[in-house]
């Protein structure tokens, strides 16, 4: 194992569907002003640096370079990891691994997008093999919407199931004043909303947003003389699957690479029973149908059983393992910033800085990342050091 | 953001960056290709350490990290494995909306293969069986297969 390390601030823009106000390089310095100020730290401490957001989207190449006046990374290490839609946790978790190599006291972590300066779709299908599978699945929708319908042929959960997760989420939006979508959806918005890729309609699937995230790692030793309780890095995991959409969708099988990464991640923070163990979860879930069947592959119920689970409020507010006290992806969504939104946001939960959308007594907090063909980061932040 | 912009139409400049591409298929994509255009074949590989038959073929299996030199002819037909109707209209679609994206698996192969349904999208089911029909114009790409369609 590596030297411990925990999170000792964050900090985050309020998103919009766009911002004419500042620039990229602009709105970084927004979040990474908090996120020194959350921690009580000044750029001066900061060893350094990972950035990162989706390639192609603001069509600027070399962000890490681009970004240095807003980032503080002038004449600092300073490095760009980019995984498509898990690149925000990605981000986190190589920020990890530069303190617990024990070669950096104190890491800044960013993530950013600017939705609104590009054409996400466009962008996005670049991610799909050009030869292979470009010619369709036209961004993230369809292929989502193919694992949508495996899993109501297989379970019988119907798209009012899903729409629950869509209402959750935006209700829970209201507590948290940095989301985007501050409006209450109903399950019966959604099923009223005009239908993309059956079943996704547009009520069931994420805004594109802009805005940053930030967040101060720091070393064991370092760490508890920032903050009066520091978010410890428990786990952190990575799995990916293949990149033919062919291959990674056995859509009937599950997301296998959560499946993995969770395991991994449950193996490496010594938990047994996630349900009883992890008091709140921060999961990336650009669609509704991924409240229901990645959370069977992350084993917080049984194969089949997520609409029951969801459905008796287990994953509501006050449930048994609050899902996305944040408002989570469906109401916010700014990409390169989404997976790191989770981290902060579960590191948020841990530090009992959550204002209205904190859960109480928190001590163990899951986060997760999802992106591209289907692969999965999962991060496990805790009160309690390792 | 400042008082003072609220007022004002915000500037933004626009750009569009057109860059060509130009991609190798490479020799196994290129005996897949070929096949689909001249023979109307649908063909695969065979990894003799898992014994996976992929289709589009590999040149090597990733999860056994091992070449595969092993080629076999696959079925035009194969059962639906997942699916989506799209509805909105995209540039890069292939197609005009309604239609189908499937994920079939192919008889005598191990993974879903990605393609089109462009008729009877109302009947569209997983575990039905459907067949690939070919274009009459071929030029070694895998829209060579125009769609396929429910038996």
């Amino acid at each position: 194992m590596g030297r411990r390390v925990a999170i000792v601030g964050t900090g985050q823009t309020y998103h919009k569907s766009h911002r004419p106000d500042v620039t990229s390089r602009e709105m970084i310095n927004e979040a990474v002003t908090v996120a020194l100020a959350d921690a009580e730290l000044t750029i001066r401490d900061i060893d350094a640096i990972v950035i990162g957001n989706m390639d192609h989207f603001e069509s600027i190449n070399y962000v890490d370079a681009y970004s240095v006046e807003g980032s503080g990374g002038v004449m600092k290490p300073i490095m760009k990891v980019s995984t498509g839609g898990t690149t925000g946790a990605t981000v986190a978790i190589a920020a990890y691994y530069h303190v617990a190599s024990g070669l950096f006291e104190r890491v800044l972590a960013i993530g950013f997008e600017k939705n609104s300066e590009s054409d996400t779709t466009g962008a996005i299908i670049t991610c799909s093999d050009p030869v292979w599978d470009r010619f369709s699945y036209s961004g993230a929708i369809p292929s989502l919407a193919t694992e949508a319908t495996a899993y109501m042929e297989k379970y019988g959960a119907t798209q009012e199931d899903a729409a629950l997760i869509g209402e959750r989420d935006r209700n829970n939006a209201m507590n948290n004043p940095f989301a985007h979508l501050h409006r209450p959806l109903s399950v019966a918005d959604i099923m009223n909303s005009p239908m993309l890729a059956y079943p996704i309609k547009l009520g069931d699937i994420c805004p594109r947003s802009d805005g940053a995230c930030a967040c101060v790692l720091a070393a064991d030793g370092v760490a508890q003389k920032i903050a009066k309780r520091p978010a410890w890095f428990k786990a952190a995991a990575v799995r990916h699957t293949y990149t033919w959409f062919g291959d990674s969708t056995d859509y009937n099988k599950g997301l296998v690479s959560m499946q993995r990464a969770s395991k991994d991640a449950y193996a490496q923070a010594g938990i047994t029973k996630p349900v009883d163990e992890i008091d709140v979860a921060e999961l990336y879930l650009p669609y509704t149908w991924a409240g229901l069947k990645w959370i069977e592959d992350i084993g917080f119920c049984g194969p089949g059983e997520a609409a029951k689970f969801v459905g008796e409020r287990n994953t509501h507010m006050g449930g048994k393992i609050p899902i996305n006290p944040s408002g989570g992806v469906i109401s916010t969504n700014c990409i390169g910033a989404t997976a790191l939104l989770r981290v902060a946001e579960a590191a948020i939960q841990v530090m009992g800085k959550g204002g209205a959308r904190q859960v109480p007594d928190v001590k163990n907090a899951l986060a997760t990342g999802f992106g591209g063909c289907f692969w999965s980061d999962v991060v496990i932040l805790s009160t309690e050091r390792p | 953001m400042a008082e003072w912009l609220k007022n004002v139409e915000p500037l933004t400049l626009k750009g569009q960056i057109a860059v060509p591409y130009t991609w190798w298929v490479g020799e196994t994509g290129s005996r897949f290709l070929i096949s689909l255009r001249d023979d109307q074949k649908i063909l695969g590989t065979r990894c003799k350490a898992c014994g996976t038959v992929y289709v589009p073929p590999r040149k090597n299996c990733g999860r056994c990290f091992v070449d595969i030199d092993e080629w076999v002819d696959v079925a035009d037909e194969g059962v639906i494995e997942g699916y989506t109707i799209v509805h909105y209209a995209y540039p890069v679609q292939p197609v005009k909306p309604p239609f189908a994206y499937v994920l079939i698996k192919l008889d005598g192969t191990d993974v879903g293969f990605l393609h089109l349904i462009k008729n009877d999208l109302g009947r569209i089911k997983n575990g039905l069986r459907v067949k690939a029909k070919f274009k009459g114009e071929r030029t070694g790409s895998i829209l060579d297969i125009d769609s396929f369609e429910l038996i």
